[in-house]
């Protein structure tokens, strides 16, 4: 019976590997509740994904479309005909500067800076409600000319949307699938909107009473910012397919 | 920064306040030259509308790009969760090229 040497040096298989994936812990590397909120932002798209290509589907498949440059030209309580997309480029830097905030947030939350964390939360606070402000006032207009939920304007006011040479039956059609889709789709982005404020301005009254301060960490910032940025970025899709194309 | 010593420091040193004003004025270029395009360029006949179409389409890919990376600072995290976030969308790519190859039969099945 000889006697176990212990060699000095670590054979190769007994070496403890420390790769991601070599077990022990975590691959991704990330607290559980952002990972989870990163997992749901992913459902999230895939909501957004399915209304927005069954918009595309729809439209790809009509004979005519109501002109996006025509039905969209009034800033409302300013001007009512010739200004297309001014109104709502506003809306769209709005929610990019409300972003902006919000990271800026992120970024004071990892150096502990209460003070500035409340002031960019606020900002962003503050920028959801004008962009729900701005989208209310867009509602608005687009329902004092008669589109709602299957509900279109009177055949005269639908044919300035239009080009020439298209009969009132294909523009009647297109009209309330344009209608639908429009009110579906920015309607669901305007909820998840209203939620991003109502969630900003909790965690703005957690910042206020110290829970993160007494936490030692500024996560949960983090985390809450993650799902506003998926906000704006949506609202990139929306405003490009709904406006631009 | 590198990669190295933003792992180092943990994972958050990724942002900082040069680089989200840089990303912040990226996405506002980006997005003034979708309004020259939609109200300069496309009116005036200078691009016709189905060049500007996929034109719109890049830079808002562009866009969502500098979103998810730098703002949701996904660039910065752990290769396995950068690949669980992106690979699924996979399924979205599918399901585009599905609907709009379906969507040209529609118009036959209306006439």
């Amino acid at each position: 019976m000889s006697t176990t040497a212990v060699s000095p040096a670590v054979s190769p298989i007994d070496e403890v590997k420390s790769t991601p994936w070599s077990g022990g812990r975590s691959p991704f590397d990330v607290e559980y509740g952002k990972m989870m909120m990163w997992f749901f932002l992913l459902s999230d798209a895939f909501t957004f994904s399915s209304l927005l290509i069954s918009y595309g589907a729809i439209r790809f498949s009509a004979a005519a479309w109501p002109d996006a440059s025509l039905v969209f030209q009034s800033v409302p309580g300013l001007i009512e005909h010739g200004a297309p997309l001014v109104f709502v480029g506003i809306m769209t830097f709005i929610l990019i500067l409300s972003s902006v905030t919000m990271v800026l947030a992120v970024e004071a939350g990892h150096r502990n800076a209460k003070k500035e964390v409340l002031g960019w939360m606020i900002a962003t606070i503050i920028g959801g409600f004008m962009f729900l402000g701005c989208q209310a006032l867009e509602w608005n207009h687009l329902h004092s000319e008669g589109f709602w939920w299957s509900s279109i304007p009177n055949p005269e006011t639908l044919k300035e949307f239009f080009g020439a040479g298209i009969s009132h039956d294909a523009q009647a059609l297109s009209a309330h699938q344009f209608a639908n889709l429009f009110f579906t789709i920015t309607g669901f982005h305007g909820f998840h909107v209203f939620t991003g404020v109502l969630i900003n301005i909790i965690i703005t009254v957690n910042v206020l009473l110290g829970t993160y301060e007494k936490r030692g960490s500024y996560l949960m910032i983090e985390k809450v910012g993650l799902y506003w940025h998926f906000v704006d970025l949506v609202w990139v899709f929306v405003f490009t397919f709904f406006y631009l194309v | 920064m590198s990669t190295e010593t933003a792992e180092a420091h943990g994972e958050h040193e990724g942002m900082t306040r040069k680089r989200i004003i840089k990303v912040a004025l990226i996405l506002s270029a980006i997005t003034c030259v979708e309004f020259i395009i939609a109200l300069f360029l496309v009116p005036k006949g200078y691009i016709p509308g189905h060049i500007a179409n996929p034109i719109y389409i890049v830079l808002t890919l562009f866009k969502a790009f500098y979103i998810v990376a730098f703002f949701m600072h996904l660039k910065f995290e752990k290769m396995g969760l950068i690949f669980a976030i992106i690979v699924p969308i996979l399924f979205i790519i599918g399901l585009i090229l599905v609907l709009t190859n379906e969507s040209h039969h529609w118009i036959d099945l209306r006439m």
